[in-house]
């Protein structure tokens, strides 16, 4: 009764809404946020020196700098190879389209740790891959970056794809009758379109990349200064019972990820207005 | 209709070669067309195709006598148990979650609104690793409830309990969205009429509403499920590594990939990549209802 009556903007004749809503902020109450701010409240048991101290000691930020560098690779690449495989789907048939466009999601079905191991054996020295290229990649930077790439590829694709569905035919039709070749076209009328869609992807795989950890530690050889990411070196304290050492880096991450969520949701606010305008 | 539209002009390739068709305007010469397929089945060959085929043949190579006992050894054995009531008790506590969430979200308008949905997509932007710290913090032998619960000889953390509730905070949001952008558009009409013609609240949501979101549920238990049996990071943090005790199907792969045991590894791996090709051929036939549904929901618009 208490939430129908203060957080109803319009009174409706459907029942359920206090028990609905009362049991989902219940859940994610307990589940979510008590949790999430036993973190915060234990970095304040650190003053202001030591949270310093705890996450900016040179192993930590060599671990920044592979985590944000790797990621930051790893969905540039994905936003371009991501528009072209959306491209392709969209716009081309061959055979196997449709098998193809469903493997696409593979990486957000199959466990972390499978492709960790299945990169790792592929990219060592004697792997399939790894045996033809002249440098290494499995336990190296290199690898981290590869398992990145793995686990972010759906995100542009699937963002951009359903954009690229619906960009309408007949602006492609005005702007070559208008005399532009191809990839004016391309550049000048499609590519506007499509790019808070791709934005957006580039976002998403980003911050999922920062966060990644099953199938990283596989192929990277976690070598500290060098190979290690940021979710590791939180995991090295925990183990080495530094609660408060780990949880400062974590609150790094979490505030870091909480703003790149921001990003995203404002890429995609402002997707809508433009998809809107057209 | 402009999609139906794409698919028609292809036809001067079936031209005789005598005759130079002209190609239309709004499409690529067929060699930008080749180069843009293949360089995108070249990529993704290399980092999707590739490792899914490795995992099967890595898992055979030293026979199927190695991979069946890999299967069945006590460990392995465990692990699976340990993986299926993971997600047999996550899977279900998230869909009454996703179900109620969706309700009070897509049903009513309410002050909030965005606030909650924020919170549910949260569990997308954590890494699965800070998922594990915190319950840590709250349940371990540091953490807020840790001497309450040594005292009441109680563990979560290292124990079941807390893989579950790992496992519970990572897969969280699956069901909730899938259903809350399809029980939005399909709006609140069809449950006023059953409100008006006298039907009870459970009569509405079991006879009207259920049978309308039915596949797009499927679809989030499906999507839940899968990162339920695989999540590693979070349930790394929790887990503990007992081995036959706090192991999971993942961090089983890890130990044997750790103690060289290849083969063993990629028997375990492959089960659940075979869960994976499973999700996503269920996943390919829901969206297929999904989308469907969401279509009558367009045209019922109209």
């Amino acid at each position: 009764m208490l939430l129908s009556r203060t957080l109803l903007k319009r009174h409706s004749v459907l029942p359920g809404f206090d028990l609905a809503l009362g049991f989902a902020l219940l859940y994610v109450s307990l589940l979510v946020l008590i949790p999430l701010s036993a973190a915060f409240l234990k970095t304040f048991t650190l003053n202001w020196e030591q949270f310093l101290a705890a996450t900016t000691t040179p192993r930590v930020v060599a671990s920044y700098k592979l985590t944000f560098g790797a990621s930051l690779a790893a969905a540039l690449l994905n936003t371009l190879f991501g528009l072209i495989v959306a491209w392709v789907l969209v716009r081309y048939r061959f055979t196997g389209k449709r098998l193809v466009d469903a493997l696409v999601d593979l990486p957000f079905a199959l466990p972390t740790a499978v492709a960790g191991i299945a990169l790792t054996a592929i990219y060592a020295e004697n792997g399939w891959i790894g045996r033809w290229l002249p440098f290494k990649v499995s336990f190296t930077p290199l690898g981290v970056f590869v398992a990145l790439v793995f686990i972010g590829l759906p995100f542009v694709v699937r963002t951009v794809q359903p954009v690229l569905e619906d960009v309408n035919r007949e602006f492609e039709e005005a702007a070559a009758t208008l005399g532009a070749n191809r990839w004016q076209t391309f550049s000048r009328v499609v590519f506007p379109i499509v790019m808070p869609a791709l934005l957006t992807g580039f976002a998403l795989a980003f911050a999922r990349a920062l966060g990644e950890y099953g199938s990283v530690i596989f192929i990277a050889g976690n070598m500290p200064m060098v190979s290690e990411i940021t979710p590791l070196l939180i995991i090295t304290k925990l183990e080495q019972y530094d609660y408060a050492g780990a949880t400062a880096i974590a609150v790094v991450m979490l505030v870091t990820a909480f703003l790149l969520l921001l990003v995203i949701n404002t890429l995609q606010a402002w997707a809508r207005k433009r998809q809107g305008g057209v | 209709m402009t999609t139906t539209m794409t698919s028609a002009p292809t036809a001067p390739a079936a031209a005789p070669a005598a005759v130079r068709p002209r190609r239309p305007a709004t499409e690529e010469p067929a060699w930008v067309r080749r180069g843009l397929i293949g360089l995108a089945l070249a990529f993704l060959t290399l980092f999707l195709f590739v490792p899914l085929v490795t995992v099967f043949l890595e898992a055979f190579k030293k026979g199927v006598d190695v991979y069946f006992v890999a299967l069945v050894e006590a460990d392995a054995l465990s692990a699976i148990k340990l993986t299926l009531l993971a997600a047999g008790i996550s899977v279900p506590l998230n869909l009454v979650f996703g179900v109620a969430a969706a309700w009070a979200i897509a049903k009513f308008d309410f002050r909030g609104k965005n606030l909650l949905l924020t919170l549910i997509d949260l569990p997308f932007s954590v890494s699965p690793v800070i998922a594990g710290l915190i319950y840590v913090l709250v349940f371990g032998l540091q953490g807020w409830f840790g001497e309450w619960l040594r005292d009441h000889d109680m563990k979560v953390i290292f124990a079941v309990p807390g893989i579950v509730l790992a496992t519970v905070f990572v897969t969280f949001p699956f069901v909730a969205r899938e259903l809350i952008p399809l029980m939005q558009a399909q709006g609140v009409e069809q449950e006023e009429a059953a409100r008006v013609l006298g039907a009870s609240g459970w009569q509405i949501f079991w006879r009207v509403t259920l049978p309308n979101v039915k596949w797009a549920l499927l679809y989030g238990v499906i999507l839940c499920n899968a990162r339920a049996m695989g999540e590693f990071g979070a349930v790394s943090v929790v887990s503990g590594h007992i081995r036959g005790q706090t192991n999971t199907m993942p961090l089983h792969i890890e130990i044997l990939y750790n103690e060289y045991q290849f083969a063993a590894a990629f028997a375990v791996a492959s089960l659940l990549a075979g869960l994976g090709l499973v999700t996503l051929l269920l996943k390919y036939v829901v969206e297929q209802r999904v989308k469907a549904q969401m279509r009558d929901v367009g045209d019922r618009a109209e």
